[in-house]
């Protein structure tokens, strides 16, 4: 019988399997980070309880940490306990970590690919919902709660039922000037926020082959944001292509073998999906969030919605509070509302080819002079390239700041926050309210829109820009 | 885990849909290392007026829900992140049940692992819920042996459970220990994948 993707992942994860009880797989690769892992090393203290695999399981500090300069103190002691706490944890249980000062620290997800951890076949987790990322690789990726972690971390093992599947079909090709961000950003408005909840999504189509990994990374990042458990995208030479670069696949047995097996995952011709979603590419344009959830989006040719419009009381009563809080008037232009702060980051937007992209339209320009932009590099590594490719000296010379990589405003959970009432273009993944600090405005925007919008004060089609 | 059976408690509405994890306990709460004392710090944002006073509309505040146990939402309750804090929250404020049309993903999960049930009602029974509680007193028992949630006057909806998430929930099971009782299973799998 015809398999997709994911049977085919389940399937050769399934450690034990029972009837009326969950599955229990096997999993490949374990990530960890500062802020949902003390408690579960806790756990495994009071239960006397070792980490089942250490050489499967890596850790880096990323949430709560300073993006200015690192060789100074962490002023806030609750930050500063929990990576205290990592280093800690890593160290009494065989865990590598990716500490403050290494090479290789950066966001959980941009250092995973980055370094050659993430592989096709796999099944990954982490605490942390955007784990869905590395599915960009024909991997089975979510995000899992501290429990989990700990369980995780004693056995290897998650006891889950296998989730449903479902394939979004891109049909046809994207217009010009339209990127991965803007197709998810689209995608989300079109199933909705919790469109794809109990499933996986695998994408497909020309315009999902077309992209890069980088670009792959960012449809399936956002996953989570449709409510889905997973987005996965088959393997192709463009997979091969991007992991042979970081890793000698000798190391890891025969490497004809290694790449039959990761040619063989994709879904297989007439395997059935319990949804399929077709969405015409050329219907695509730049989109801007204009809300509180990132459903709540527009392409940058329209203007803010009208709630009198909406298709029940609910929907209605929450874009009214949406709209409240963002301080928007239903039928504004988006490319009229100015903006207070730009931030091109976070797991979403952080890899080499987002910032050159960005520092393209910036190059030779000066951020707007109420503009406050900055740039924080997703991994360590990710900062040495783009200053290698003199990138950190065009977004500096247009007035942008240039820092250390870590989450940052996405979340705001160290220093890096907006003030009450600030409007952010933003390359994150939420725009909830408060995400990125209290009272703060976030539109979410592709790295490109981001940029124009830092240059132009408000937000721009960034398409006119390149013509 | 505590185990769960039956509660009986006062039906709080917070008449939003899509209610997301940052919401239920906003990030600056997550730099502890304990599992608890995230209750004070539940719906910290909500709770407040943008100049920081208590918003006495907001349903917490409001003194005839201080007693509440029972929180009923609208659809796609605990959406966006992954943080275990969000049911820590809950149960350390004094939840013990959730009700909602829909739950994400993570949340469910994250609560099963806490005994904190989330009970997923149709949205008729949700919205008939919010609109009671909010006109009057309303109390409910949640009967998870039985699967059904039941008023006093007669009303009564059933729910459905993973079986298996049942079980472990009423018996309060440690799932670790049961994973870890399936080492034989672990170690075959291993062995397998190796040759």
């Amino acid at each position: 019988m015809p398999r997709t993707m994911l049977d085919k992942i389940w399937e050769k994860h399934l450690v034990h399997s029972q009837d009326q009880q969950p599955d229990l797989i096997y999993i490949d690769l374990h990530l960890l980070h500062e802020v949902t892992s003390p408690q579960a090393f806790e756990g495994l203290r009071i239960a006397k309880r070792q980490v089942r695999r250490p050489d499967l399981t890596f850790a880096t500090v990323d949430h709560n940490i300073p993006t200015t300069d690192r060789s100074l103190p962490i002023h806030d002691h609750l930050a500063r306990t929990q990576i205290k706490a990592l280093r800690e944890n890593a160290k009494d249980f065989g865990v590598t970590l990716y500490d403050v000062d290494s090479a290789e620290q950066g966001i959980v997800h941009v250092i995973g690919p980055e370094l050659g951890l993430t592989q096709p076949g796999m099944t990954i987790v982490c605490g942390d919902s955007h784990t869905s990322t590395h599915g960009a690789f024909g991997a089975l990726a979510f995000g899992i709660g501290t429990s989990q972690v700990e369980h995780v971390l004693a056995t290897q093992c998650l006891t889950m039922d296998k989730p449903k599947s479902m394939q979004i079909k891109l049909i046809g090709n994207l217009r010009s000037g339209v990127s991965a961000k803007d197709v998810i950003l689209g995608i989300i408005a079109r199933i909705g926020i919790d469109g794809g909840s109990g499933h996986v999504i695998e994408y497909t189509g020309n315009a999902i082959r077309n992209f890069s990994m980088e670009e792959r990374m960012t449809i399936c990042n956002m996953s989570i944001e449709a409510g889905a458990r997973a987005g996965m995208i088959s393997p192709d030479d463009t997979t091969v292509n991007y992991l042979l670069e970081r890793i000698e696949l000798t190391d890891i047995g025969d490497p004809s073998s290694i790449i039959d097996n990761w040619m063989n995952l994709p879904s297989d011709e007439g395997a059935t999906f319990d949804r399929v979603i077709e969405i015409d590419a050329n219907s695509l344009e730049p989109c801007v969030t204009w809300g509180t959830n990132p459903e709540m989006s527009i392409p940058i040719t329209e203007s803010i919605p009208d709630p009198q419009e909406a298709d029940s009381t609910e929907a209605r009563d929450a874009m009214q509070r949406a709209l409240h809080y963002m301080d928007l008037e239903p039928g504004t232009p988006i490319q009229r509302v100015s903006i207070d702060r730009v931030f091109i980051g976070s797991c979403t937007n952080s890899r080499l080819s987002d910032l050159q992209v960005a520092a393209t339209i910036v190059d030779g320009k000066q951020v707007n002079k109420d503009v406050k932009a900055m740039v924080v590099p997703g991994s360590t590594s990710v900062k040495k390239e783009a200053e290698e490719l003199g990138l950190d000296k065009i977004f500096l010379d247009a007035g942008f700041e240039w820092r250390e990589s870590g989450c940052s405003m996405c979340l705001g959970m160290n220093p890096d926050i907006l003030s009450p009432g600030e409007r952010c273009a933003s390359t994150s993944n939420r725009n909830f309210e408060g995400r990125q600090g209290r009272g703060g405005r976030t539109h979410l925007v592709s790295p490109a829109t981001a940029a124009g919008a830092a240059i132009a004060g408000h937000f721009v089609d960034i398409r006119e820009w390149l013509d | 885990m505590k185990p769960f059976t039956s509660h009986t408690g006062q039906v709080v509405p917070l008449n939003r849909t899509d209610v997301d994890t940052d919401q239920i306990i906003p990030k600056q709460f997550l730099k502890r290392i304990e599992r608890t004392g995230y209750g004070e710090f539940l719906f910290y944002d909500w709770r407040r007026k943008t100049d920081g006073s208590p918003d006495p509309t907001f349903c917490l505040n409001r003194e005839r829900f201080q007693e509440g146990s029972i929180l009923v939402a609208g659809k796609n309750f605990g959406c966006g992140s992954s943080r275990e804090h969000a049911p820590w929250a809950l149960m350390d404020y004094g939840f013990r049940v959730v009700i909602s049309s829909s739950f994400a993903d993570i949340f469910k999960s994250n609560c099963y692992e806490n005994g904190l049930l989330p009970i997923e009602l149709s949205e008729k029974a949700t919205v008939r819920l919010l609109t009671l509680a909010e006109k009057e007193d309303c109390s409910v028992t949640v009967d998870l042996l039985a699967q059904h949630v039941i008023d006093g006057q007669g009303w009564k909806e059933e729910f459905w459970v993973d079986p298996s998430v049942r079980d472990s929930l009423l018996k309060g099971l440690d799932r670790i220990s049961h994973t870890l009782s399936l080492e034989e299973h672990i170690k075959n799998y291993e062995t397998g994948r190796d040759a």
